[in-house]
């Protein structure tokens, strides 16, 4: 069996489901969230990467870079909020961030 | 020189009005009363030469409403009525303002007091120098107000609010009628102006007009509406309550306006509207009947009042019936007159009763007061001149004017005119008795009101004394120097055309007719000194023995009672259920409240939405991406298909 676009297309819809699972299910912290979404990333990158080899185009692979890129400034950014957050609040327990409530 | 007269009261009323703040109280009087005595020297000036020289004045000031047929001017019409008015008001008006110098003394808004004053003069000015009804109507509003601003002068007093109202609202009944009378005038006659109206008035006589539903007379049905503003703003019988209350008002304003101008408004304009008047013979019995009736009715009442400026009120009340009777007889000039003669001594009353009350720490109570005679005999010698003019002594005004129209009406030959004639006779009688009773309680026996009281009275100052002696003056002699002017042999050159004279002769006046009213006047005094000097416990015990007949003319009939059962309390209770139920729970409830409180309502269940939990906002922009896609997918995503 060889392995095609459509085990990758799979995979990948895997993986962001997970990712999105990983958000929802989760109530206890927030750096599972970021996990998750960094997963949810992934995912697209692996669609990018394998429409790439299948179309014969680079620019799915310089596009999935980007989001490399993006994906690493994301995190720091995200893990520097939750620091920071912790400080203010001595908790980075997701069900306790409800400062939104009305 | 007649601009001059009507605009120099108005320039000193926005001098005072506007600037007093800057420039002092003592700047504000002697500006304002400078500027009105001018116009009071202006104003005997256009007496000699409109009335006595016979030359009328027509100026036109300025174009005001143009519209369709109406068409209304401002502008000054001087005549011997006008010229007349003039006279009497701007004379009485600067000798109270030089009164008030000392009358106000110690108030600390004199600023407000003397602009309010030339405001009103101006405003008296401009009603009687009108050529339309609607510069009439203005005057005769502007008037109003000025006499709501003073009579509420003291705003701190709650009374003094109260009457301002009451008589703001009173005059707003009358104002209605006026209003309607002015309506029906352009409707008949297509115009405001008087000439024209007078010169068509013969060819309106059989016509009649739709009124509530009824054909009824034109003619009648106009002037009955005008007449109707005339009681109102001249508080005859019906609508007189307001002016007793007026008394709140300081002193100098219940000479000036109750008692020697704005009240006379009315019998001005009837003697205005007399050729209208004259073609009405309904109306004009109604004002007659009206007038009787004030006359009889105010004196009645005014026997048993103890504020000595309430009886002097009902007194002014009472002559102004007079004036009424005589123009409901036909005989306008002696109306006329007795406005010339009573602005006189009345307002010479009114002066010194202030004089008595600003001496007295303003205490209005005459039983407490008594003996003044020797404290300030000046005063007194003042009000005994106003007394015998008010009761008709021999040769002073009164007699002149008043009796005059006790013989007319008994020369009416009517049963309106009998009728006339036994109302002021009676009410002569009594106008004797309380102003008899007024000077012995205020001025003879002993002191009742307190040692301390008694140490602090003292004559009037010279600011004081002056008008007082002017209208003294006035008050004697007035009445025997003007008489063959106003009802005499020259009346109708004097008149000429200003006023209808038609009337009824006065041939042979029997003996009996002549000396009539002098002998009521003669029995009222010894009644009441009787009464009062001779007997002084009298009254007490007829006071105990009848409380109720005390009472009933205390209250003037009990008419204050009968309108505050009849119009205020259902007035106030119909403005109640509209303010709770009509403004609060309807419209209220429906409108902004009701809008308010369902917004709260769905936002508060808008608010149970938002949990606060970013994994549950994520999860619906989750959903709503997945929806727009699969929309976007079942849709051909916007691609042509």
């Amino acid at each position: 069996m060889t392995v095609g676009l459509t085990h990758y297309l799979t995979v990948a819809a895997v993986l962001f489901t997970i990712g999105i699972f990983g958000i929802f299910l989760n109530r206890k912290n927030v750096i599972v969230i970021l996990m998750s979404i960094e997963l949810m990333l992934l995912a697209v990158n692996i669609n990018f990467v394998a429409f790439s080899a299948f179309h014969g185009d680079l620019v799915g692979q310089v596009f999935t870079m980007i989001v490399l890129t993006v994906a690493a400034a994301e995190a720091a950014i995200g893990l520097a909020l939750v620091v920071v957050y912790f400080r203010n609040r001595g908790t980075i327990d997701v069900a306790e961030i409800d400062l939104l409530k009305g | 020189m007649y601009q001059a007269i009507v605009f120099l009261p108005l320039l000193g009323a926005v001098f005072a009005g506007f600037f007093g703040r800057f420039v002092g109280p003592r700047a504000c009087e002697v500006v304002t009363t400078t500027l009105l005595f001018i116009a009071c020297f202006l104003a005997w000036l256009a007496f000699y030469q409109v009335a006595i020289g016979g030359h009328d004045v027509r100026i036109e000031l300025l174009g005001w409403i143009h519209s369709g047929e109406l068409k209304t001017y401002w502008s000054l019409r001087v005549d011997t009525l006008t010229a007349v008015m003039l006279v009497v008001v701007t004379t009485v008006s600067s000798l109270v303002h030089l009164y008030s110098f000392g009358y106000m003394d110690e108030d600390p808004h004199k600023e407000r007091f003397f602009a309010y004053l030339s405001l009103f003069t101006f405003a008296m000015l401009a009603l009687v120098t009108s050529d339309d009804l609607l510069q009439l109507y203005f005057g005769w509003e502007g008037v109003g107000l000025a006499s709501y601003l003073l009579i509420g002068f003291w705003y701190k007093k709650p009374s003094a609010n109260a009457a301002a109202i009451k008589a703001f609202i009173v005059n707003r009944v009358g104002d209605f009628g006026f209003a309607l009378g002015i309506f029906a005038i352009f409707v008949l006659f297509g115009t405001v102006q008087y000439d024209p109206i007078f010169a068509s008035a013969p060819d309106q006589v059989a016509k009649t007009m739709d009124f509530l539903g009824y054909q009824v007379p034109a003619l009648d049905l106009i002037c009955f509406l005008l007449f109707m503003g005339a009681m109102g703003k001249s508080a005859q019988f019906l609508l007189h309550t307001w002016l007793p209350d007026a008394m709140e008002g300081p002193t100098p304003v219940s000479a000036l306006i109750h008692a020697a101008t704005m009240v006379t408004a009315g019998v001005f304009m009837v003697a205005r509207f007399s050729p209208l008047f004259e073609l009405a013979p309904y109306a004009l019995a109604f004002v007659a009947i009206i007038g009787a009736t004030s006359a009889f009715f105010a004196a009645t009442a005014a026997v048993v009042q103890t504020d000595i400026k309430r009886t002097i009120a009902y007194s002014t009340c009472s002559q102004l019936g007079y004036m009424f009777a005589a123009e409901g007889v036909g005989a306008f000039g002696a109306g006329m007159f007795h406005l010339f003669t009573h602005a006189n001594f009345k307002a010479l009353l009114f002066l010194c009763a202030g004089a008595v009350t600003h001496t007295l720490a303003d205490n209005r109570d005459m039983r407490r007061m008594g003996g003044l005679r020797k404290l300030m005999p000046f005063t007194w010698a003042m009000m005994l001149i106003g007394s015998l003019a008010l009761t008709a002594f021999p040769l002073t005004s009164g007699f002149v004017s008043k009796d005059y129209i006790i013989e007319t009406t008994w020369f009416d030959h009517t049963t309106v005119g009998l009728y006339t004639y036994w109302m002021t006779l009676i009410a002569a009688f009594l106008t004797s008795l309380y102003t008899w009773r007024l000077m012995f309680m205020t001025f003879e026996g002993n002191f009742r009101g307190g040692k301390q009281a008694q140490d602090h009275v003292h004559d009037a100052p010279w600011t004081m004394g002056v008008p007082m002696t002017v209208l003294a003056a006035g008050a004697l002699f007035a009445g025997l120097a003007f008489r063959h002017l106003f009802i005499g042999a020259d009346e109708a050159s004097f008149w000429r055309d200003s006023i209808a004279l038609q009337e009824p002769a006065h041939h042979d006046v029997p003996f009996w007719l002549t000396i009539s009213p002098t002998l009521g006047m003669v029995i009222g005094f010894l009644i009441a000194w009787y009464c009062y000097m001779w007997q002084p416990l009298l009254p007490f015990a007829l006071l105990k023995r009848f409380p109720a007949v005390n009472r009933f003319f205390l209250n003037a009939w009990y008419f204050d009672a009968l309108y505050d059962f009849l119009f205020v309390r259902p007035a106030k209770r119909l403005g109640y259920i509209l303010w709770k139920v009509g403004d609060g729970t309807i419209i209220d409830g429906i409108g902004p409240d009701g809008v308010a409180a369902r917004v709260i309502d769905i936002t508060n269940r808008v608010v149970k939405l938002q949990t606060g939990y970013i994994y549950h906002y994520a999860f619906i922009m989750l959903i709503g991406v997945a929806l727009l896609i699969t929309y976007f997918i079942f849709t051909g995503g916007g691609l042509a298909p």
